[in-house]
């Protein structure tokens, strides 16, 4: 299944991921805080600078990234048109006003997208399925009840996806696959629940056979490390985050989100 | 396995037990007595719902506290009740996807053990163990996606294993499988009884893959109390009618001889330099690819598609059935199956004549060459309905109503026949395949063999010259095997084409003229 293979096999994916969930959430958080083009500029600028490091193919970063590369110009587009109005306004027609405001606005917006997203995107797929529930479970202590239904639950996403290329060639089969494609999407998504359900009900059986949530005290046959590895990659996103806030507020552009 | 061993086999007791599942009136199993020594190795016959299934998710501790059900009665392992006695008994459960738990083969075996809190440096010693008993030798990150049917039940076997069970319990294990996976699977159960000396309770149809390894059988009836118990050729042969009427398929049994038919009709399909294959999400080649099939599909016969799990026989008879487009060559449908959508072709050659077009279409997409009513994959989804019907091998997949009436009247009415006839055929059909005590029931909540039947009728209420099954018998017992036997029988004999994907040796001496070998 394609979804879940992670991309990469070098050092960079033998971090543990939550370190690299942390580092994605540090970033973002610094990032939030503002909306100016100077601190997402900067952001992203060091990521890009850092990406040919971690050892992903080129090839597999713009495939993997292409979702946000289509999202940023849509969401600033967006800005532009609808964005609150200041200063000069250049072209006004209906809803739609551009002014000096929505562009500063739209290209701050596009970047911050992009800054938020690439770092995140390019960590998720780095990271295997199985190590991430690992360290959740063992570095950050969540019930690993949640965490292990979770991961096992995630496989059957593809046995879902064949469902419903089955469903749809059964309405075919069946004679009502020439109209209604629209109409007919409530029935197969209720087709879809049922098999869902008793998939999933069959796993939780398959599981608990196994002493899954029972009540001895659980081992862990993979030991989820946490070193100065881990400790470097969340530095690394914190630092990112911190300089481009040095960065706005050194330029005059910080400009607090809150507020 | 030294080890292992050392774990001494569990004793069962029942005495009175029984359950019934909150959501039921009627009791799964009731006034159950029954002791199995240490080290017994069981084979627990009935029919489908007899509470096979319940007595072993009992036993393995998994059935529920009192919100799930209720019980009555004791069961105990080692004189404990089953549910504290998590550990004792291993399960392995019927359908081979819903059993691996991760994605890589170590891990997987591993689990069991993490959840008994089995220190880290012995379950990596009990792992390879486990596999290797289990015949499964393969790299501990091996993906458990990439496992056959039969690889993943062993998996499963090999992860019960490494739990130390004292109790073994299987619950149709092989029912899914192909015939060498059915062998693999029973062969690794006989290696590792050999072995640990624990009990076993094995749940299955096929009583003639089991009976070389088990010395007691034990037959439940339909309404969940104790038939027979005994050595199983005592047990075979005083209960032999009970249990052909429950469904077991008794050993030796023979499919029954069917009346002959006449020789082949006018064809009806052709495959032409057929390449055959799925895309994968997200994957750039198509999967499972066959290349270069030909054969004719022609009325009054009956062509089984066979291959081991995972060669493409889905595919094919997808493919065969106007759902799939072919990758490469073609898919034929000749003037006699075409019927009024007319003569309109762009063919070289006809189909059944062995001439091939003057072109290779390998690389033509069919939606590229604009709708030719020569390929079925172009026709109108109703236009298939009276010409290919296909039965998919999950029956919900095609479920579309209800109840199971309108179900079978779904596909009249997109003929848009009148509702006299409508009816009439729906009752007819409700007759013939015994569906009419369950008219008004949502087909969702049928059995097995009640929704495997439901979906054969839906296909023949609207009468296709063109019959396409995906693995129709596939975890049937023996009663609906033959019903199903006997219908395909029936139509090829009416001049139906039937064409059958299947990986059931007995279905295809039974009834198959000719066998296309992926």
């Amino acid at each position: 299944m394609n979804i879940v293979t992670p991309a990469v096999t070098g050092v960079f994916g033998k971090v543990n991921p939550v370190a690299k969930l942390g580092s994605a959430l540090l970033l973002a958080a610094c990032l939030i805080l503002t909306v100016d083009w100077v601190s997402a500029g900067t952001a992203l600028v060091l990521e890009l600078v850092l990406v040919p490091f971690l050892g992903i193919r080129p090839k597999v970063f713009w495939i993997r990234t292409a979702a946000v590369w289509i999202a940023a110009p849509l969401t600033g587009l967006t800005i532009l048109l609808y964005g609150r109005a200041s200063g000069t306004v250049y072209w006004e027609w209906l809803a739609i006003r551009v002014s000096d405001g929505s562009i500063d606005l739209a290209i701050a917006t596009a970047l911050r997208v992009l800054a938020i997203g690439l770092p995140a995107v390019v960590l998720f797929i780095t990271i295997d399925p199985t190590d991430l529930a690992d360290g959740l479970a063992q570095v950050w202590h969540l019930p690993s009840r949640f965490v292990l239904g979770a991961l096992a639950g995630f496989r059957l996403v593809g046995l879902f996806i064949e469902d419903w290329r089955f469903l749809e060639l059964a309405r075919r089969a069946r004679g009502v696959g020439d109209r209604g494609r629209l109409r007919r999407i409530p029935g197969m998504v209720f087709a879809l629940l049922v098999l869902a359900i008793r998939r999933g009900s069959r796993l939780a059986t398959a599981m608990e056979a196994r002493g899954f949530g029972g009540p001895i005290q659980r081992t862990w046959a993979r030991e989820s490390k946490f070193g100065w590895r881990e400790w470097l990659v969340l530095l690394v996103g914190l630092a990112i985050g911190l300089i481009a806030i040095a960065a706005a507020v050194g330029t005059g552009h910080w400009n607090f989100i809150v507020g | 396995m030294a080890a292992a061993q050392s774990v001494p086999a569990a004793r069962v007791s029942a005495r009175g037990w029984g359950w019934r599942h909150a959501s039921r009136k009627r009791w799964a199993l009731r006034d159950l007595d029954l002791e199995i020594e240490p080290g017994e190795r069981v084979l627990l016959l009935g029919a489908s719902g007899s509470g096979k299934s319940t007595l072993l998710q009992a036993l393995a501790g998994v059935l529920g506290g009192s919100e799930e059900g209720e019980s009555e009665g004791e069961l105990l392992i080692d004189g404990l009740p089953a549910v504290q006695a998590r550990g004792r008994a291993g399960l392995v459960l019927q359908d081979p996807d819903s059993q691996v738990i991760l994605a890589r083969v170590g891990d997987d075996v591993a689990f069991g053990c993490e959840n008994l809190g089995v220190p880290r440096e012995e379950i990596w010693r009990r792992v390879p163990e486990a596999l290797e008993a289990v015949g499964l030798e393969l790299p501990l990150n091996w993906p458990t996606a990439k496992l056959s049917g039969g690889q993943k039940q062993r998996l499963a076997l090999a992860g019960t294993l490494a739990m130390r069970p004292g109790l073994l319990l299987l619950d149709e294990p092989t029912a899914n499988l192909d015939p060498e996976g059915v062998l693999a699977v029973r062969d690794a159960v006989a290696r590792v009884i050999e072995r640990t000396h624990s009990s076993l309770v094995v749940v299955e149809h096929r009583v003639d893959v089991w009976l070389p390894i088990v010395d007691r059988v034990i037959a439940l009836s339909p309404e969940g109390v104790l038939l027979a118990d005994g050595a199983p050729d005592v047990v075979l042969a005083k209960q032999a009618t009970e249990l052909a009427d429950a469904g077991v398929w008794l050993p030796g049994a023979r499919p029954p001889v069917l009346a002959q038919r006449g020789g082949p009709g006018p064809v009806f399909l052709s495959a032409l330099d057929l390449t055959v294959g799925r895309r994968e999400l997200g994957q750039p080649t198509p999967g499972f690819v066959r290349e270069g099939l030909g054969f004719d599909v022609s009325a009054g016969t009956i062509t089984a598609l066979t291959g081991s799990n995972g060669s493409g026989k889905t595919t094919l008879a997808l493919t065969l059935a106007g759902l799939l487009p072919p990758i490469g060559g073609e898919v034929v449908a000749s003037l006699e199956l075409r019927g009024e959508l007319g003569g309109e072709s762009r063919l070289r050659g006809e189909p059944g004549s062995g001439a091939l077009r003057g072109r290779s279409s390998r690389n033509l997409g069919h939606s590229r060459r604009g709708r030719n009513t020569a390929y079925p994959i172009d026709w109108r989804s109703r236009n298939l309905l009276t010409r290919i019907g296909t039965v998919f091998q999950e029956p919900e997949h095609q479920f579309l109503a209800r109840t199971v009436r309108e179900e079978l009247a779904v596909g009249p009415r997109a003929l848009k026949l009148e509702d006299a006839e409508v009816g009439r055929r729906v009752d007819e059909l409700l007759a013939r395949l015994r569906l009419e005590a369950l008219a008004a029931a949502n087909p969702f909540t049928l059995s097995g063999g009640e929704k495997r039947r439901l979906s054969v009728a839906t296909v023949l209420a609207t009468a296709p010259r063109v019959l396409v099954l995906d693995e129709p018998t596939f975890g049937q017992d023996a009663r609906t095997w033959a019903e199903l036997v006997a219908i395909l029988g029936g139509l090829a004999a009416q001049g139906s084409a039937i064409v059958t994907a299947t990986h059931d040796q007995l279905l295809v001496e039974a009834l198959a003229d000719s066998e296309v070998r992926l």
